[in-house]
């Protein structure tokens, strides 16, 4: 479709035991662009940038990056996990963690140098955090905590970011300050898709639109594809049909597919 | 006393090499033991000091005699099973790995036992010593052994710090290191190792029981003392380090004394202590901050009593009885009392005949108070939607907690308000 599409999603399945999350999934992403995924509560949705970026196993289906594998391609792509997904009481500093943004670059068993040190600090510094350099994760706020998720990923110096719920649970301050880097990024042309819980700001911040529930249930630009038949056909009515197949196959002694 | 000073004189090269030996290995299995404990995983360290135990006398059958090297393979077999058989019950079953663990853990220790059973009742010259395998007996450090050990605790030290930045990452967010292309299961394969390398170290100065706890317990104990994981990493080190030397000194002083349980109740101790007394973390601490919190409470709370008694005529100069002012009060007599007399040695009262009077500091310490209390009723009701007669409850709680900054911030997100939900004026300073 797009000349230089970044991601290419094809047939994806992914299921937890032999329960698919997510079914049959289709969908190519252009360069540039700020893409929101938006569904309801176990669409889905970090499960699919989970299964990019290869933390999770495909059941079926391929994933492409810039038209390669992501083992070809890692050091372009880059990942926010979501805030609570990790113990914050962790003994490290704000740098600490940014740092950890560098290692995939540093390769095993090299230390960090005095380049990948200006790299902490200057991502520290675009995402509003340079004076809280030293300060312990623990004593970090909600917002704070995720300003140095996203930075930590900036370290990677990327061109490709997928991000999950990064406005989830943060001061309108910090919001702000992510959408404008976001938007600022992709100026640069970066490429970012971002997991995101609030219909009312789809609009304003996203120029491209995947809506999940399972199955894909459209995507395209916002503009025309987040109308309210898609809203409704996304979040409205549980689909009690494909949840009660779901939980057949997740009972099923055996499965084809698992096994080739 | 002569004992004493034998043993730290190391003028005996026995004692030389035993306690060397002890500090090696309690300060190398410390290090791999913070990273067990930043994963959450210490039960697996618990199961891997037990389950070695069946691959050390497998080993001794197979050799007949004490071959060292053989049963360190032996322990390194059994422990890697050990953990292996875990990982497939706990994927492959309903089984749950805290179950898993338990029922791995004793199946092995048994077999363990059993099999040392067998081997001291059927007459083999030279078993005498394997039963220190179980609590462990640092005399019987001796001679090469020690090289042999020394040389696995130096291996585990030095792959730990040429791993420490991954073994970092994986402990706070492996899926992220996942992402960045490190290769996660090869690094939990290798922590494994270690784990089970650490415990190998032990089995004759510690013994196979009580090894778990030479990997946790000073790992533990350091984590009270740092939010560094680089400086945990050495004051755990140290404290294992240090146990090992009393576990030696103490076992050589009394020989009838094992080892292994003496190095146990040496870092037991340091992670009581750390417990207790650690700044900032430790319980004493926390326990003296809450103390001097619900001192200013009650302080501030008296303040607060002398402005609404003032309020009415605008006069917070008046003198007031105590009877008066404990009409008010929300605490007990003594709680009371006793906060009136902090707040004169503070000079924010004073005492005229029998009656208390604010002081012109105190004025303003009061007057502050309730500003905050009035400000966050008004946020309440104007951004969380709440009814006028239900924030001053909450407002009671957060007057005490709001830092100057906040207070700006207040004032600018309301413009700078005159009055309360309840119209009562809030003060200026």
């Amino acid at each position: 479709m797009n000349e230089n599409s970044v991601l290419k999603v094809n047939s994806l399945t992914v299921g937890y035991t032999r329960k698919p999350v997510l079914w049959g999934i289709d969908f190519e992403i252009p360069q540039g662009k700020i893409v929101g995924i938006v569904g309801p509560n176990g669409a889905g949705k970090s499960t699919l940038l989970k299964s990019i970026m290869g933390v999770i196993p495909i059941t079926n289906g391929s994933v492409k990056i810039f038209d390669e594998s992501l083992d070809e391609v890692r050091k372009r792509v880059s990942y926010v996990p979501q805030r609570e997904s990790v113990d914050w009481d962790f003994p490290a500093s704000v740098f600490d963690v940014v740092m950890m943004g560098r290692y995939g670059r540093l390769g095993l068993l090299n230390r960090p140098r005095r380049a990948d040190k200006e790299v902490v600090l200057d991502c520290l510094e675009k995402v509003g955090m340079a004076d809280f350099s030293k300060r312990q994760i623990s004593q970090l706020s909600g917002g704070q905590q995720q300003r140095v998720f996203i930075a930590r990923a900036l370290a990677q110096q990327a061109d490709f970011y997928l991000l999950d719920e990064p406005f989830a649970g943060v001061d309108a301050a910090t919001e702000e300050t992510i959408i404008q880097l976001l938007r600022k990024m992709s100026e640069e042309n970066k490429t970012l898709i971002v997991v995101h819980h609030d219909l009312q700001s789809v609009k304003k911040y996203f120029d491209w639109i995947i809506m999940l529930n399972v199955n894909l249930v459209a995507y395209g630009p916002t503009e025309t594809t987040f109308t309210k038949e898609n809203i409704q056909k996304t979040y409205g009515g549980k689909l009690t049909l494909l949840s009660d197949v779901r939980n057949i196959l997740a009972n099923t002694p055996y499965s084809t597919k698992e096994n080739k | 006393m002569q004992a004493v000073i034998d043993f730290f004189s190391f003028s005996d090269p026995n004692i030389r090499y035993v306690v060397l030996g002890s500090m090696l290995l309690a300060a190398s299995s410390a290090i791999v033991g913070v990273f067990i404990v930043l994963k959450k995983k210490a039960l697996i360290g618990d199961a891997v000091s037990h389950s070695v135990l069946p691959g050390i006398c497998a080993a001794f059958l197979f050799a007949g005699n004490k071959n060292i090297p053989l049963m360190i393979v032996g322990a390194f077999i059994s422990g890697w099973l050990a953990i292996v058989i875990i990982d497939y019950i706990t994927s492959n079953s309903k089984i749950k790995k805290d179950a898993a663990i338990s029922i791995i853990l004793t199946v092995f220790f048994g077999l363990g036992v059993v099999l040392l059973t067998h081997i001291q009742h059927s007459g083999y010259a030279s078993q005498s010593g394997l039963e220190s395998f179980i609590f462990g007996n640092a005399a019987a450090l001796i001679g090469n052994d020690v090289i042999v050990f020394s040389i696995i605790a130096i291996i585990l030290f030095i792959t730990v710090i040429a791993f420490f930045k991954e073994f970092t990452l994986t402990s706070f967010d492996e899926p992220y290191a996942k992402t960045l292309g490190l290769p996660v299961s090869r690094l939990e394969l290798l922590l494994t190792t270690l784990t089970v390398l650490a415990v190998v170290t032990g089995i004759t100065a510690v013994g196979v029981v009580l090894m778990a706890a030479m990997l946790i317990t000073p790992a533990a104990a350091a984590r009270f003392w740092s939010d560094n994981i680089r400086k945990i990493v050495i004051i755990s080190a140290c404290f294992g380090a240090f146990s090992g030397l009393a576990g030696a000194f103490i076992s050589y002083m009394a020989p009838a004394m094992p080892t292994g349980p003496w190095m146990v109740v040496a870092s037991s101790f340091i992670a009581f202590f750390s417990f207790f007394f650690a700044p900032k973390r430790g319980s004493i601490f926390l326990w003296w901050n809450k103390r001097q919190y619900i001192k200013t409470t009650d302080e501030e709370n008296i303040l607060k009593i002398f402005y609404q008694l003032g309020e009415p005529s605008d006069n917070f100069e008046c003198e007031y009885s105590v009877s008066e002012l404990m009409e008010k009060r929300t605490v007990g007599q003594d709680r009371f009392k006793s906060a009136l007399n902090r707040l004169k040695r503070q000079n924010l009262i004073e005492s005229i005949g029998e009656n208390w009077q604010l002081t012109k500091g105190g004025m303003r310490e009061s007057a502050r108070i309730v500003r905050l209390h009035r400000l966050w009723e008004l946020y309440l009701t104007k951004y969380m939607q709440m009814p006028a007669h239900k924030v001053h409850e909450n407002a009671e709680m957060i007057e005490h907690v709001l830092t100057p900054e906040l207070e700006k911030e207040l004032e600018i997100q309301l413009g700078f308000p005159d009055r309360d939900p309840h119209e009562s004026i809030i003060p200026r300073i």
